[in-house]
């Protein structure tokens, strides 16, 4: 019997940007890129962690300008299709033009789970500009499997060629992963990937519950760099994969050494779990949240637990990086004023 | 009874009944005359409370002599087809779309400069909560950068901002660097579905030249006052923060509850400013 294909999405040079404070540069994008499309990655992103544009105060700047970023993975890839985000409301359709002309030719359009109407015409443009388009919903703990389905089914009517479903506070337990993505593959006629966080130490089960329910793109990175306490590790889950009996079109020993020899020494601290991160995953809060916590936990004296748990409780969703100085502030006020 | 200026709304939606129970408590304005483009629940609750409605839009408001400042609900497109026709009949456009025909207006930073214009542009809800602070700032510390993060409840993002999110954070950066008086801006916008729905809240980034940090207080403090007199609701939620050149602030908007819920207070302050708008005009035409 064939096996069956699953196809692989790097984003350790976007999701990846996160953990390095969006400091790649031009040849380091260069020596991921061009590792990864040798060792077979059927699609390579690159952005700013908070898609393209998303260099800014709020998100960090990115220490290189992303167009350059962009244009010089293009340089290296021949074999594997290249890829940004866009994330409505941060960036826009000149941009995607912009990001098109340096080489990018799918885009993930990416909304948070119950606001996919932001991001038609987006997806519209992509189409018409002959890109692969994905409609990409964020936060998918927050909405039940039949929500989820509704809003896919708006990107897949604006003309989305597969819709993923990302676990942005690494919040989602294998079951939770099977449910939603069940019920995106029996509602859609287009193919459903998925996007895992390891804020609870599962996002290679939950990217295995993914591929099991009938999805067909899973994210990865290399090292499981990425916001939060990471991503799915691409060498384990090809490893993985495999040894389930799935054709990931990988060479396990390439993916193997482009983590170790060209990722992992760039990384700024090993992809664990500390506290702030499981408490990401254990509250459901946003990954990218992670380092900005930390910076405003020293600036006004707090832990950082303390303010993923408010902000977890005011349900804050991704990109609003903003409102974590707003709950230091309020919290820092409330505990001066008792003294 | 004390004389007043009748106004037109073009567009009885959410805006346009907003606008109009605004008028209602204007002390210079008078609620004239609402009209569509088809019969809408909007255009009988006006008919309910007593005034003029059509289905003849901008036709049967331009035909209306009485009328002398209108406001346009609609959407871009339709205000620039609007927006020649109200001219040639002489009324003043005070215009709600992103359109841009006329010149932007911040009520608190330069209504008081724009003589002689017939059209006027409300810019975004986000650039009316931002502008004037970014304004404050640069006129104290020199703003190179501006950058906003406006924050809206899902609820309060009706169909047509959803479906040109770019014009909205295209036109506020173009806002904040015209009127605000930024080198360069960036504006952002986030939908927040939690419920019970969440305030308008707006964080605003500055890098600065001068980072003089009691004056850029006191500009601030100030400018939140002139903003508080025509949007009571608006508030300061984290007072400038200055690190280094850079300086955020966080303002939150509380709607009036008119006839839009309290948490729509992005859609409450660009309704609140054209009310400013229309009545400074509205002052100078009874003076006349």
């Amino acid at each position: 019997m064939e096996k069956k294909r699953i196809h692989i999405v790097d984003t350790t040079l976007r999701d990846g940007s996160h953990a390095v404070s969006h400091s790649f540069s031009p040849e380091q994008v260069t020596a991921i890129a061009g590792g990864l499309d040798k060792v077979g990655v059927d699609i390579i992103e690159c952005a700013h962690g908070d898609g393209i544009t998303g260099s800014t105060f709020n998100y960090g700047f990115s220490k290189y300008d992303e167009m350059e970023l962009i244009s010089a993975a293009s340089k290296v890839i021949h074999n594997a299709k290249q890829c940004i985000l866009l994330i409505p409301g941060i960036g826009t359709i000149d941009d995607l033009e912009e990001a098109y002309k340096n080489g990018a030719r799918v885009v993930r359009v990416a909304t948070h789970c119950t606001e996919a109407d932001v991001g038609i015409q987006h997806i519209q443009a992509a189409k018409k500009m002959g890109m692969m388009a994905v409609g990409f919903l964020m936060m998918v703990h927050m909405a039940s499997p039949e929500k989820l389905l509704e809003q896919a089914k708006i990107f897949e009517a604006a003309g989305a060629d597969y819709i993923n479903l990302a676990d942005s506070a690494g919040y989602c337990l294998p079951q939770d992963v099977t449910d939603r993505v069940t019920a995106l593959v029996n509602g859609l006629s287009i193919p459903v990937g998925f996007h895992a966080h390891n804020n609870l130490g599962v996002a290679v089960a939950n990217s295995i519950a993914a591929v099991e329910a009938g999805a067909t793109y899973i994210d990865a990175t290399c090292r499981g760099l990425g916001a939060g306490a990471g991503n799915t590790q691409l060498e384990v889950l090809a490893a993985v994969l495999d040894r389930m009996g799935y054709d990931t079109g990988l060479d396990l020993y390439g993916v193997m050494d482009v983590a170790e020899e060209v990722v992992e020494p760039i990384m700024h601290r090993p992809q664990v779990i500390r506290t702030a991160p499981l408490m990401l995953g254990y509250a459901g809060v946003y990954s990218s949240f992670l380092l900005h916590t930390y910076r405003a936990a020293e600036k006004f004296g707090l832990n950082p637990r303390d303010i993923l748990v408010e902000l977890g409780r005011r349900r804050m969703v991704g990109g609003q990086e903003d409102m974590i100085v707003d709950v230091a502030y309020q919290m820092a006020t409330e505990r001066d004023g008792k003294k | 009874m004390e004389e007043k200026i009748k106004v037109g709304i073009i567009g009885p939606g959410n805006i346009g009944t907003d606008l109009m129970y605004k008028v209602m408590r204007s002390k210079h304005l008078q609620m004239d005359f609402m009209t569509g483009i088809v019969e809408s629940e909007g255009l009988r609750r006006a008919a309910g409370l007593g005034f003029k409605t059509s289905t003849e839009g901008v036709k049967a408001i331009a035909a209306d002599p009485e009328v002398k400042i209108v406001f346009d609900a609609t959407m871009a497109s339709a205000h620039l087809a609007n927006a020649p026709v109200l001219k040639e009949a002489g009324k003043i456009a005070i215009d709600m779309t992103p359109a841009a025909v006329g010149p932007y207006v911040v009520p608190c930073v330069n209504l008081a400069h724009l003589q002689d214009v017939d059209n006027f542009n409300m810019v975004t809800c986000g650039g009316q909560a931002t502008i004037p602070i970014v304004h404050a700032i640069n006129e104290v510390a020199d703003v190179e950068y501006a950058e906003i993060v406006a924050s809206l409840s899902s609820k309060s993002a009706g169909p047509g901002t959803r479906a040109s999110i770019d014009e909205f954070t295209q036109t506020t950066r173009k806002g904040l660097e015209q009127v605000g008086g930024a080198d360069r801006a960036k504006a952002i916008i986030i939908l927040n579905p939690a419920e019970p729905p969440v305030m308008m809240c707006n964080t605003i980034y500055t890098l600065v030249k001068n980072p003089d940090e009691k004056a850029i207080k006191e500009a601030v403090e100030k400018r939140v006052k002139e903003v508080q007199q025509y949007t009571p609701g608006y508030q300061l939620r984290v007072p400038p923060m200055v690190e280094g050149n850079k300086v955020t602030v966080i303002v939150q908007v509380e709607g009036a509850g008119d006839f839009l819920p309290k948490y729509s207070g992005n859609l409450d302050i660009i309704n609140s400013a054209a009310i400013a708008v229309a009545e400074k005009l509205a002052e100078q035409m009874l003076q006349k």
